[in-house]
Formats: structure tokens, C-alpha cells, sequence
């Protein structure tokens, strides 16, 4: 004797969030039960692991009929078969596109090719992330990445209009995709310490400044790209560290504006030497030096302002929109 | 030239990629209508085509727009190769015949394919112009409105109920013609689809002629059924109510209903004893004045209980006309002398009525359930043009009803309805209602009209008990049952358990709740052929019938219950096992005697062991009755026979074993005299069968806390819904393991299996606690030798928890019109008014709600202000039929003022859930999203007020797959093709310009599957009535805001 058939359709569907994200997180049909049965849901409600089963199974079938509609969440809204009122219709979509800290963190920077795509076990063993679920988030952020490829206009304002996400996340993906397209490098082991968050921040932040689309909105991957202009005329920056005079007469004036504000002011000064400010040879070192963050927020203030007082320095403006992003990206990175 | 269709094709979206190539698709479209069929262009290289056609415009009899749907086909071009199907719309268009239903279908359509199910969506837009018809002979039935609905639609109100109609239409099917070995299976599909609706066309323009005939213009509680009967054809049959209804102005139902009152309140010889319920004016006899009815002097004290008529199941072989084959006559029923006057239904060859509530006043008395069922053998049908055979069998079935009621001292039957249950060959057709006697003023031509109103019969009308009343003569009774005087009114005689079909009439009072009571049996039987085969089932009948009756009977007792509403007893045939299925919902009638309990008795008295056991199962079979008691709050009336004094009922005999076949009824009355207390049911266990029967009593889970269920219309005892609906379909398939069954075991799975099915619904809906499950309709089939299927369709709804102990006493009337039907009702300022007075009348001598007399009460209350209220009414009534005359000149203007005045409804409506045409016409076709489509099995949606019924849903749907793995196995298949068919049919209503499905029922779900060949085929069919409908504000506040959205659409609604 077995069930052969067993399904439940609703008018209005039903969807359990909680079975959803069971099914989200990569569950088979049995360990869901059993996590459900865990959970309690059975003594809250005098049911029995058939029902349970039952139930799970159902859920689990219209999450799937559900989830090539959710490839498209526009669709969602005015396909026919499946009656969601629109705040479900949010979550599910929401939480469809939400992904794991931990499994971003190891794929950001990395090109979302097929490639990256067979190492994916790999990180489902490292981040305890199941492989079903790391599949999901991998082709999330492709197909995102694919959509805004082609399209004009803001990249954040894009994503969340296709994919009906919200702004929280539609800026996460945009940092996703940013990171995706000019590959940063986010799995050295320095940078380990650094959450997506981080990341994100400093994407959102290069983004706003550095890119294309700060200067023009109207152009294709606008967002995406950083301003090559822009770039070029980073290299004229370049003087203020290999132009000895410049180098010194900033030196100094940083020097005079710290002196006695910070009892660090010693390594400070010695730590003034104004390269152009890489990771590795600025926050390291500071890190490893143990600077407070606001002795870091100090020192980055003045060492931009100082930069406006040098008479010789041409480069006001850019300059500006180099040092915005540098320190309030070094803010974001300085922790522990 | 009756009529001309046109039909505009807009756009499509979400197609499928038919070019692998492109990854898109060159679709067009083929609008086919009869045998004339238009093109759109082909829109290249597009998954979202703009066609934006011309108006395709067809020229047709009215006729063939009855029958024929309209075809839409969405193909992809192709150069080079036969054009690809994508997949079809068939669009019914009878909904625009009507003037008062629809008059554009406008809309996105599903796109459905037989084999890849929904394949994108297409809007549509279709329009109907018809041309005034003067021919006398014509063929056709335009106009003629039809209603799934068991009862008077809200929003209109009953002139006259003419009765019953019915018809049949028969056909080859395609399946099993020549043609089908050559023909791809969605050709096949396709032409079964298409002749089913064909058919369906064609079977509700017959009826709709019958219809006329009688002088109608509706059919209410329109049931339609397929026969797929295989090798031997296809039958679609139907019946109904043939009905007079007058369209109450949209959104003022309640208080129009005013003018309507008058009528009903005649209805008031309840409590009269049915043999002077003459046509000397019954009226005269209001229930406070009859003392000298006869009945209370001539006490009998008749034993075993029930009224409950079987027949023995008739044996015809082979569909050679009737030959030989009158049913026999359920025991020794005698047939009663009656010198009534019920002319009106006498005169009628089946006075029948597929309705289950009516309006108040129109069911007199309840007899009890009678049915009748017979086993056929199918033969060949050789003439489609004459399906006399069929007709014959039902013709028979339908005379051993009537003269079961005739039998119970009934002279009609209501909540009648008609099944069958195929396997192979072998058919079984079942039959059943409840007798009852009816007011005959609903049938008499007439009689309701307005101007002939006669303010006398403003009496006190017929006390919520009346329809318990016994309907025979107790001298003269058709069959054993105890009788008292009624609990409630003490003046006339009452069963000591009410069986019926029917739901419970609004007034009743209740003790407590109620709740879904189901007894399930399994019947083994050898595999056999024709003759042999049919015997031996339908010598397996009348024991099902007699045990399912019996487990009834015993969960009833156990529950503390004395009357079930809404009986439905399946009985369902497969190769090798009979499955029987009786479900109802089980309620304390205040008006009945209290139930007595269960005593249990052994054969063998002295063995001390054996008396222990006994002892044991008593005590556990007291405590539950205890506990559900407590569960179902039923505490009855103790002191009602101290507070009413008069005419104390006669001590009650003992009640016995209870036997529902009159044939064993002999022998068995004899049998417990000897056992138990008084007032007991006793039961004996002198074999392990019996054991096994009561531990399976004793299994049946109560609902966990927080719920409740039933399969009527809504729960009694439960008066304050919320608004809170979810409609759910849920299959289940068990295959049972090979080993040697025994009856015993297949019942304890059977049971299982719809137990487990209830569990799963109260796990699954308990984020809606507290709730009901309301209407729960199961239906069990034999698809294959191993299998058992159940299909249920019900409706969860919530209500408010505070106050379902007691209805609040405010509100009683609002309720009463959400109950009956909204139609003949008082209003509702009037209610406010006497609310009080209502108060103090209904019975103190409970302390239980009651719905019931209140609201006619009420009138007697204020007459002459009701009166007043009367004229102005009529005077306003008189001003619309002025506009109704004005408005149906011209059809096109009528659907502008139509429009105009729904609109304005919805603007004075607070919240304007239903979409009127006219917002919907202005609204871009563009990426709106979907509107909100509400499917309820129940006649009405709590909270909300149906302003208007845009026609009937009927839909017929195959659904085949030949890679069931892919699809997810067969709950994978069936899962989607029952969200496809929900879908399709919200898509619908949608188009329509609906916002609601009312009375939705899933009639077939049937299911062939071959998971060896990765196969599987479905068909399912559907329907319902679509309907606008709006949320009801405050129902205190609800007189005011009709009354604004009288004023304002009074002067514009020349169309209702």
C-alpha cells in the first residue's frame, strides 16, 4: 500500500516560508522533513510525519513549477498560473535572489563562466554551503550579470527594475556584478579579514565616482566600467609623489596639521610617505601598526586637505575624486 | 441572420521558443467559429506579439452561438514545414447571449496545449450583436440564464420555481473512433475537447428551450455531468431548476428585497400537520394559533428510526429500452391517502428541485433522504439522435424517487441530484433528494406578483422548527421512527433523527456546532463479466447502503448529533471492489430530541472476560461522547420542558438497532429489546466484524483546535466569517499492495486515506486558524484494479473567534440575509429595528443563536411602518421597470448605461474589489498585472456582495504527457494541470469582467496513467458562475451606502 499521488492546489498558492527557504537552502525533501519535525511544527500542531511529507513534498513541486517564473521575477507578476498576492510575491523573489555572505565571498572577482561553475563543490565543502544552493546563487549572479550586460542607465536602478529586488540588494548585486566585471582580486589572503559588506561599500562608493556613469548616463555599462579618462588622469596624480618638492612641501604640511592631535603622530610621520595608497602598503602596514580608526580618519583628512594648500599641484578636482573614494573605501577597510 | 460575432486579436505574451535557431517564435493566430476561420498576420521573430488584428466578424444562427465555442489557435509560421501548434483558447460565449450577463470578454487568455500545457497568454476581445429573434419555432434559447448556484442566486429574486429540467445529449467519443489509431494524441485530445463543448452548448440550449417552454427565464442549481463510457459513447446529461427570477436592482438586494417579502410570508402553514395543509388557506394557521391541530391528540409511539428510503437497485441488461424493470419499493412503504391539493406539484411529472437552500417560507416540512440506485449494463449506442435508452433509465430511476417521496407523505423532492459511477461495462446510476413538502405558492403562475400582494399575509411566519415537522401521517407512518412533539414549538410531532440532502435552512436553530461526519466503506468483490458482473454488484448495493447508513448513524450518535444536512452518499464501482463514501455534516437540531447514547451489548452474557471488554469499549465510547460533546459545544436545552410547560412529549421509547433497509427491518426490530438503558443505541458485538466497527467509530479524529469542517454551505453554528478564502483541490491515489485483502482491511485503509487527507488540510491551512472547512465534497473512483482515488474540492474560511459562542444579538438579521440567500429578506434598517423585539422573542428557552425567526418575525413586529416602507418601495420598483422597458430598446446603449452604472456603484462602494467593464475597457493591455480572481465551492464570499452574475463557467479540459518522469511523476502532472485549469478558469471570470467563481465544483477528475510507457492522461472538468462582487463595509453602515448607490444609479441602470 503506498501513495501513488498526492497533491494540494490552492487557489491562492500556498507557500510556507519557512519550507521555502529549507528549499532555498538546498534541503532534499527528507532532511527538510526532518529539519521541519525538529522544529517543532509537528507538537504545535498534532500532525504526523505523513502529513509532514505530504506537505513538504507539495511545497517543494510548486517552488519548482515557480522557479522559471522566478528567472524573470516581471513575469511573475502577470503570469496567470499561479494566483501570489504581491507581498508574497516580493518575498519570494527577495529571497530567491538573497545569497550566503560566505559563498559570495569566495566567487567575488571571479568571471561567472562555466569554469568558476565546476569549482562550486569546492566552495559548497569550504563554505557548508549545499551544492544546490551554491548552484542557485552562481546563476543568480550570472543571469543578472547577463541582463545588465546590455542595458543603459544605472546599474543599481536597473537590477532592481528587472528583478524587482530591493534596494539593499540590488546594490549588493551591482557589487557583485561590478567586482565580476573588472575582476578584482578579493581571495588573497590579506584581504581575508574583509566581508562581502566591505566590498559592497567600496564597489557602491567606486561606482558612484569612478565610473563612466558618474560623468555620463547614458552610456552602455556605464556603471561598470571605471572611467578611463579618468584613470589617465590618475597618472598625473603620480607627481605629487615623484616630484620631489611636491612630495616634501605635502609631507610637511600634513606634519604640521597633526602634530601634537595624536600621540601616534610619530608613525604617523614616518609613515607618510605617500605612495599611492594600495592595500598592501598602506592598510597593512597600519594595521599591523595598530592605528585607531579615527587616528586613520585624522590622518586621511589632512592628508587630503593638505594636498589643496600646495600651490603647484594642479590637479585639484581629481584629486577630490580620487581621495573621496580612497578614504571613505580605507574607512570601510580599516577594521579588525 | 440572428447574430454577428467579432473577435479582435491584441496580443500575446510570454510565448514559447518554437525557433531554436532564433530563440523566438513568428506566431499568428487562426479565430475559426463554425466553419468560417480568419488569420491574423504573422508577427516575426517575436515572444510577445502586438497583432493588433481587425475586427473578425462571423454571421451566425443564433443557434450555433449557443453550441459552438469560439477557436483560437496560436500557431508559428514556418517557411518551409507544416505550421506548428502552439496551443488553443476555446472561449465560450454563451455568458454574452444574455443581456444581463457579460456583454464583452475581454481579456489575457491562457494558451493551452493538450500535451505542453499553458505555452504563453493571448488577449482577446469578443463581442456579441443579436439581432431580435420573432420566430416562434426558433431553436435556440438565448436569454436563458443559467446558475451552478443550489440556490437563489443573490441579487435576484424567485417569481416562480417552475421545477425540474432535465436532458441528455450522446455522442461517439473520439477516443474511440477508427480515426483516433492514425491521429496524433492531440488531435485526438483536441477533437474530444471540442465535441465536449459542443456538446455542452448544445445540451444548455435544450434545456434553455424547456426553460421557456415552462415560462422561465433560468435555470438555478444547474448541474451538468459527462458519462465517459467508453467503447459505447459519450453522454453529457444536465439538469436543474427551471426558475422565474427578477433581477433585484444591482447593489440595493437587501432592500428591494422588501417588496418581495409579502410573498414569502405565507409560507406559514409549517406547523400545520401536513394532511390539512389543504388549500383552505394554510395561512390561517399561524403557529401560535393551531392548539387543535389533530396531530397533538393522536399520539403514536412508533419505534426504530429512520426516514430513510432505499431502493433495492433494479437490474436492467443490456440498453434495450426499459424492459421489465420497475424498482421495487423499498419495504413495506404504504402509500398514503392524501387528500391534498398541492396541485401545482402533483400535476408535475418530477417535482424536483436541484436547489439545497430556499427562500424562507418555501420549505414546508422535511421527510428524509430516499434515493435509488440501478445497475446498467452499457451497450453500443447505435442512433446519437435518439439516446432513448438512457433517458429511459433515468426516466425510472427518477419515478422510484418520486414515489419514495410519495411514500415519506412528500410530494416533492429537493437537493436532488444524479450520478453514476462507470468501470468497464457495468454502470451504476444513482439517484438521491429529500422528500419534502413545498409552499405551493412558488409555483403557482402569479401568485408572487407584486400587485397582487395581500398584506394579510403578513402573519407570523412559519417558526424555525417547521421544517423538522414530520410531513406524513404518524397513524400511517411509511416506516418505523419515534416521534415527539418538537422540542422547540411542542406542537406538532418531529422525527427523533432528521436525515437530508439538503443544507440547513437559515432559520433552523442548533445546539452547539456541527461538523463533517463521513462513513467509508470497502466492498470486495470477484472480477466478472457482464451479466454475472452486474448481479453481483447490485446484490452488494443494498449492504453497502445499509452499512454506511449504519456507521452514519452510530458517528452521529457519537457526536452527540440527531441531524444530518447535506447527505452525499457515493457509491463507486471498480474491477474488483465496490467503494461506498457518505458524507454530510452533522448538527443538534434544538427542535429534535436529544440523541441517546450507544450502548453496547454482547451476544454472550456470563463470560466475564467478554464482559470486561465490553465494559471497556463502553466506557471509551461514553468518554468520547463526553468529549464531543464539550468539542462541539453541545449543551442541550435541559430545561425546555419546564419552561414550556404544555404538552409534554411522550416518554420516549428506547431506540433501537437501526436499520435503514426496510427489507431487514423486520427481522431486526426484534432484536435489542432485551438490552440496555433508555434512550440508548444499542449496538452488538457478537463477531470481530463488529469490534473492528466500533474501534473504527472510535478512530475518527476530531479536527484539531481551531477548526472546523462540513460539507454544506457553511457551518452551523458559526455566524461571523471574516474574509479570509482559500479554495483548494487535492487529489490522492493509494495503490493498494497485492496481498490478500480482506473487507476489513481495505475499509481501515480507505478510512485512512480520507482521515490523512483531513489531517493534511488542517496542517496545511493553519495559518488561517481559526477556520472552517466549508463544503467539502469528496469523491472516491476505482481507476484501476489497485487503485483508490480520492478527489476533494473544499473552501477554508475564517472567522471571528469571539464570537462564535454567541451570535451577536445586533446583528442577527445581517446574518440572516448572508445566510438565506440574501433574496425575500427584510431590509436591513427594518432588522436593526425590530432586532430587539427579535431578542426577546427567539427563544430564551435555549439561550441558543438563532437565525431563524427573526427576520419574519420582525414583520410583525412594525407593521405599519413596513407597510409604508412597502409603497415607497414599489413606487421606486415601478420607476425602474419604467427604465428596464426604456433601457432594452437598444442594445448598445444598454451596455453603456450598464456600464455607467456599475461604475457608479464602485465609485460609492468603498472598496471597488470588482472591476467594472468600464474601468476595464479604458485600461491599457499592457503589462497591468493579474486581477485578483476568488473561487469559492459556496454560493457567496463572505464579507462581500455579488452585484452581478456575468454566466456560467463550464469548462472541459485533456491534459496527456508522454515524458511523466520530466513533468515530476504523476503529482508532478496532475499538480500542474490542476493550477493550469485553475488558471484558465480565473482567466476566464477575469475576461468576463469578474473578479469571483461562486458554486465552483471540480465534476471530473479522471486519470489513466501508464508510468512504464512514461504516460499519463488526465481530464478534468469544471463550473461555476462568474461573478462581480464587492466588499461589503460594515454591515451596520451597509442600509446608508445602498441607498447612496441606489440614488446614484437609479437614474442611469436602465439595464437591470
Amino acid at each position: 500500500m503506498a501513495v501513488e499521488l498526492d497533491v494540494f492546489v490552492g487557489n491562492t498558492t500556498i507557500m510556507d516560508e519557512e519550507v521555502y527557504q529549507l528549499w532555498l537552502d538546498g534541503y532534499t525533501v527528507n532532511d527538510a522533513v526532518k529539519v521541519r519535525m525538529e522544529g517543532g511544527v509537528l507538537e504545535e500542531f498534532e500532525a504526523s510525519a505523513d502529513v509532514l511529507l505530504s506537505d513538504t513534498m507539495d511545497q517543494y513541486r510548486t517552488f519548482q513549477m515557480c522557479e522559471r517564473l522566478l528567472h524573470s521575477p516581471a513575469k511573475l507578476a502577470n503570469q496567470l498560473l499561479f494566483q501570489i498576492p504581491p507581498h508574497r510575491q516580493a518575498i519570494l523573489i527577495e529571497r530567491y535572489y538573497a545569497f550566503d555572505d560566505a559563498f559570495v565571498r569566495e566567487v567575488l572577482g571571479k568571471k561567472l563562466s562555466k569554469g568558476t561553475k565546476k569549482d562550486l563543490d569546492d566552495i559548497s565543502a569550504k563554505t557548508s554551503v549545499t551544492l544546490k544552493s551554491c548552484r542557485r546563487q552562481f546563476d543568480n549572479f550570472k543571469r543578472v550579470f547577463k541582463v545588465v550586460e546590455e542595458l543603459k542607465g544605472p546599474l543599481v536602478e536597473n537590477i532592481r527594475q528587472h528583478f524587482l529586488l530591493s534596494d539593499k540588494l540590488a546594490r549588493d548585486y551591482a557589487a557583485i556584478v561590478f567586482f565580476a566585471n573588472n575582476r578584482f582580486e578579493t581571495g588573497k589572503r590579506k584581504l581575508q579579514y574583509l566581508t562581502f559588506q566591505d566590498f559592497a561599500f567600496c564597489a557602491g562608493q567606486l561606482i558612484n565616482s569612478w565610473t563612466i556613469g558618474a560623468v555620463d548616463n547614458m552610456v552602455e555599462d556605464m556603471d561598470v566600467d571605471l572611467d578611463k579618462e579618468f584613470l589617465q588622469e590618475l597618472k598625473e596624480l603620480k607627481i605629487l609623489i615623484t616630484d620631489k618638492d611636491l612630495l616634501d612641501q605635502h609631507k610637511s604640511l600634513v606634519c604640521t596639521a597633526l602634530r601634537g592631535k595624536t600621540k601616534a603622530f610619530n608613525e604617523m610621520e614616518a609613515r607618510a610617505n605617500f605612495k599611492a595608497f594600495a592595500f598592501e602598503t598602506f592598510i597593512e602596514p597600519c594595521r599591523s601598526d595598530r592605528w585607531t580608526a579615527s587616528d586613520m580618519r585624522l590622518y586621511l583628512t589632512h592628508y587630503t586637505n593638505s594636498a589643496h594648500i600646495l600651490d603647484t599641484f594642479k590637479h585639484q578636482v581629481v584629486w577630490d575624486r580620487y581621495m573621496g573614494v580612497i578614504k571613505s573605501c580605507i574607512f570601510k577597510m580599516y577594521h579588525d | 441572420m440572428p447574430g454577428k460575432l467579432k473577435a479582435k486579436i491584441v496580443a500575446g505574451r510570454h510565448l514559447p521558443v518554437m525557433d531554436r535557431a532564433s530563440d523566438l517564435t513568428d506566431a499568428f493566430v487562426e479565430v475559426k467559429f463554425g466553419n468560417t476561420t480568419f488569420k491574423t498576420d504573422v508577427c516575426p521573430k517575436s515572444l510577445n506579439p502586438q497583432w493588433n488584428s481587425e475586427w473578425f466578424k462571423f454571421e451566425v444562427d443564433d443557434e450555433d452561438l449557443q453550441d459552438e465555442p469560439l477557436q483560437i489557435t496560436v500557431l508559428d509560421h514556418d517557411t518551409y514545414s507544416a505550421n506548428d501548434a502552439i496551443g488553443k483558447v476555446y472561449i465560450d460565449i454563451d455568458p454574452l447571449l444574455c443581456s444581463e450577463a457579460a456583454s464583452v470578454i475581454s481579456g489575457w487568455f491562457p494558451i493551452y496545449d493538450t500535451i505542453h500545457g499553458i505555452r504563453g497568454e493571448i488577449n482577446v476581445l469578443v463581442k456579441v450583436e443579436l439581432f431580435n429573434d420573432l420566430n416562434r419555432f426558433r431553436q435556440s434559447s438565448c436569454g436563458v440564464k443559467f446558475f451552478c448556484t443550489t440556490s437563489i442566486p443573490r441579487c435576484y429574486r424567485a417569481a416562480m420555481v417552475h421545477g425540474f429540467v432535465e436532458e441528455l445529449v450522446v455522442n461517439e467519443d473520439p477516443e474511440y473512433q477508427w480515426i483516433d489509431r492514425i491521429r496524433t494524441p492531440r488531435a485526438s485530445n483536441e477533437a474530444r475537447q471540442r465535441l465536449i463543448s459542443l456538446m455542452s452548448g448544445e445540451l444548455q440550449r435544450k434545456i434553455g428551450l424547456k426553460v421557456l417552454e415552462m415560462g422561465g427565464n433560468a435555470v438555478v442549481g444547474y448541474l451538468q455531468c459527462f458519462d465517459l463510457e467508453g467503447e459505447s459513447g459519450l453522454v453529457v446529461r444536465a439538469i436543474g431548476t427551471a426558475c422565474t427570477l427578477d433581477k433585484l436592482s444591482s447593489g440595493s438586494a437587501p432592500n428591494t428585497n422588501t417588496h418581495v417579502h409579502p410573498n414569502t410570508a405565507p409560507a406559514s402553514n409549517a406547523c400545520n400537520s401536513p394532511s390539512k395543509d389543504g388549500k383552505e388557506s394554510p395561512l390561517a394557521h399561524g403557529c401560535r394559533s393551531t392548539h387543535n391541530s389533530p396531530v397533538h391528540s393522536a399520539c403514536s409511539s412508533q419505534r426504530l428510526s429512520q426516514n430513510f428510503s432505499v431502493s433495492v437497485p433494479t437490474l436492467i441488461f443490456t440498453g434495450m429500452g426499459s424492459g421489465g424493470s420497475a424498482g421495487k419499493e423499498a419495504g413495506p412503504l404504504k402509500t398514503l391517502l392524501r387528500q391534498q391539493t398541492q396541485t401545482a406539484l402533483e400535476q408535475r411529472e418530477f417535482p424536483f428541485f436541484t436547489l439545497t437552500s430556499f427562500p424562507p417560507g418555501f420549505l414546508v416540512h422535511v421527510g428524509g433522504v430516499v434515493s435509488a440506485r440501478s445497475v446498467k449494463l452499457l451497450d453500443r449506442i447505435h442512433n446519437p439522435d435518439e439516446p432513448e435508452t438512457r433517458d429511459a433509465w433515468w426516466e425510472e430511476i427518477r419515478q422510484e424517487i418520486k414515489s419514495h417521496a410519495k411514500a415519506l407523505g412528500c410530494h416533492a423532492v429537493v437537493g436532488y441530484s444524479e450520478s453514476t459511477s462507470i468501470c468497464e461495462e457495468v454502470c451504476i446510476l444513482s439517484a438521491s433528494g429529500t422528500a419534502a413538502i413545498l409552499n405551493p405558492r412558488y409555483m403557482r403562475e402569479g401568485c408572487l406578483d407584486i400587485g397582487s400582494t395581500d398584506h394579510r399575509f403578513e402573519e407570523p411566519s412559519p417558526p424555525s422548527c417547521g421544517f423538522c415537522h414530520i410531513p406524513y401521517d404518524e397513524l400511517n407512518m411509511p416506516f418505523p421512527a419515534q416521534l415527539t412533539y418538537c422540542y422547540h414549538c411542542r406542537r406538532q410531532k418531529v422525527p427523533d433523527v432528521l436525515f437530508t440532502t439538503i443544507d440547513m435552512p437559515p432559520e433552523a436553530a442548533v445546539t452547539g456546532k456541527g461538523c463533517l461526519i463521513q462513513a467509508r466503506l470497502c466492498r470486495l468483490k470477484k472480477k466478472a463479466q457482464g451479466e454475472v458482473n452486474a448481479t453481483a454488484i447490485s446484490n452488494l448495493l443494498p449492504f453497502m447502503e445499509y452499512e454506511l447508513h449504519t456507521q452514519l448513524m452510530n458517528k452521529l450518535k457519537l457526536r452527540s448529533m440527531n441531524a444530518l444536512f447535506g447527505l452525499h452518499i457515493q457509491i463507486s464501482v471498480g474491477e474488483n471492489m465496490l467503494l461506498g463514501l457518505a458524507s454530510a455534516t452533522g448538527v443538534y437540531l434544538t427542535a429534535l430530541p436529544a440523541p441517546g447514547g450507544i450502548q453496547i451489548a454482547g451476544k454472550t452474557p456470563g463470560d466475564l472476560s467478554n464482559e470486561h471488554h465490553i465494559l471497556t469499549i463502553q466506557k471509551r465510547i461514553n468518554d468520547t461522547i463526553t468529549k464531543n460533546k464539550e468539542l462541539y459545544q453541545i449543551n442541550p436545552p435541559e430545561l425546555t420542558e419546564e419552561v414550556v410547560g404544555s404538552p409534554i412529549p411522550e416518554p420516549r421509547q428506547r431506540s433501537r438497532l437501526f436499520r435503514s433497509h426496510s427489507e431487514s427491518s423486520d427481522e431486526l426490530s426484534e432484536l435489542d429489546l432485551s438490552h440496555g438503558k433508555k434512550d440508548a443505541f444499542v449496538l452488538e458485538i457478537d463477531d470481530t466484524d463488529a469490534v473492528e466497527d466500533i474501534h473504527s467509530l472510535l478512530t475518527d479524529a476530531p479536527p484539531p483546535t481551531g477548526f472546523y469542517s462540513c460539507n454544506t454551505e457553511i457551518m452551523p453554528g458559526i455566524y461571523n466569517w471574516t474574509t479570509g478564502v482559500q479554495m483548494f483541490t487535492s487529489v490522492r491515489v493509494f495503490r493498494l499492495s497485492n496481498a490478500n485483502l480482506t473487507n476489513q482491511g481495505l475499509n481501515k485503509i480507505f478510512t485512512d486515506l480520507c482521515e490523512n487527507l483531513l489531517k493534511s488540510f488542517y496542517f496545511k491551512l493553519r495559518s488561517m486558524i481559526p477556520c472552517c472547512l466549508c463544503h467539502l465534497n469528496f469523491t472516491v473512483a476505482v481507476p484501476e484494479e489497485e487503485l483508490i482515488q480520492v478527489a476533494v474540492t473544499a473552501v477554508a474560511m475564517t472567522f471571528d473567534k469571539d464570537q462564535t459562542q454567541e451570535k451577536p444579538a445586533d446583528k442577527p438579521v445581517t446574518k440572516g440575509c448572508s445566510e438565506t440567500e440574501e433574496q425575500l429578506q427584510f431590509p436591513l434598517e427594518l432588522c436593526a429595528d425590530s432586532s430587539s423585539i427579535t431578542t426577546q422573542t427567539s427563544s430564551k428557552i435555549s439561550g441558543v443563536p438563532e437565525s431563524t425567526n427573526v427576520s419574519p418575525r420582525a414583520a410583525s413586529v412594525d407593521y405599519g411602518s413596513f407597510a409604508d416602507r412597502c409603497s415607497t418601495w414599489l413606487e421606486l420598483l415601478r420607476l425602474k421597470a419604467h427604465t428596464i422597458r426604456r433601457g432594452s430598446v437598444k442594445t448598445s446603449r444598454r451596455t453603456q448605461s450598464l456600464a455607467h452604472s456599475v461604475s457608479s456603484l464602485e465609485r460609492s462602494s468603498p472598496l471597488p474589489e470588482g472591476r467594472s467593464r468600464s474601468l476595464r475597457s479604458n485600461r491599457s493591455f499592457g503589462g497591468s498585472s493579474v486581477p485578483v480572481v476568488k473561487m469559492t465551492p459556496l454560493s457567496f464570499l463572505p464579507g462581500t456582495r455579488i452585484i452581478k452574475y456575468l454566466g456560467i463557467i463550464n469548462m472541459f479540459f485533456i491534459r496527456e504527457t508522454t515524458s511523466l518522469r520530466e513533468e515530476g511523476g504523476v503529482s508532478g502532472f496532475l499538480h500542474s494541470f490542476i493550477a493550469e485549469v485553475f488558471a484558465m478558469v480565473r482567466a476566464h471570470v477575469a475576461a468576463l469582467g469578474g473578479n469571483a467563481v461562486v458554486s465552483y465544483s471540480m465534476k471530473e477528475c479522471v486519470l489513466m496513467e501508464n508510468p512504464n510507457k512514461n504516460q499519463a492522461q488526465c481530464l478534468i472538468n469544471v463550473s461555476g458562475d462568474a461573478v462581480i462582487c464587492v466588499i461589503e463595509t460594515d454591515q451596520e453602515s451597509m442600509p446608508s451606502t445602498i441607498n447612496v448607490v441606489q440614488t446614484c444609479s437609479s437614474g442611469a441602470d436602465g439595464a437591470t
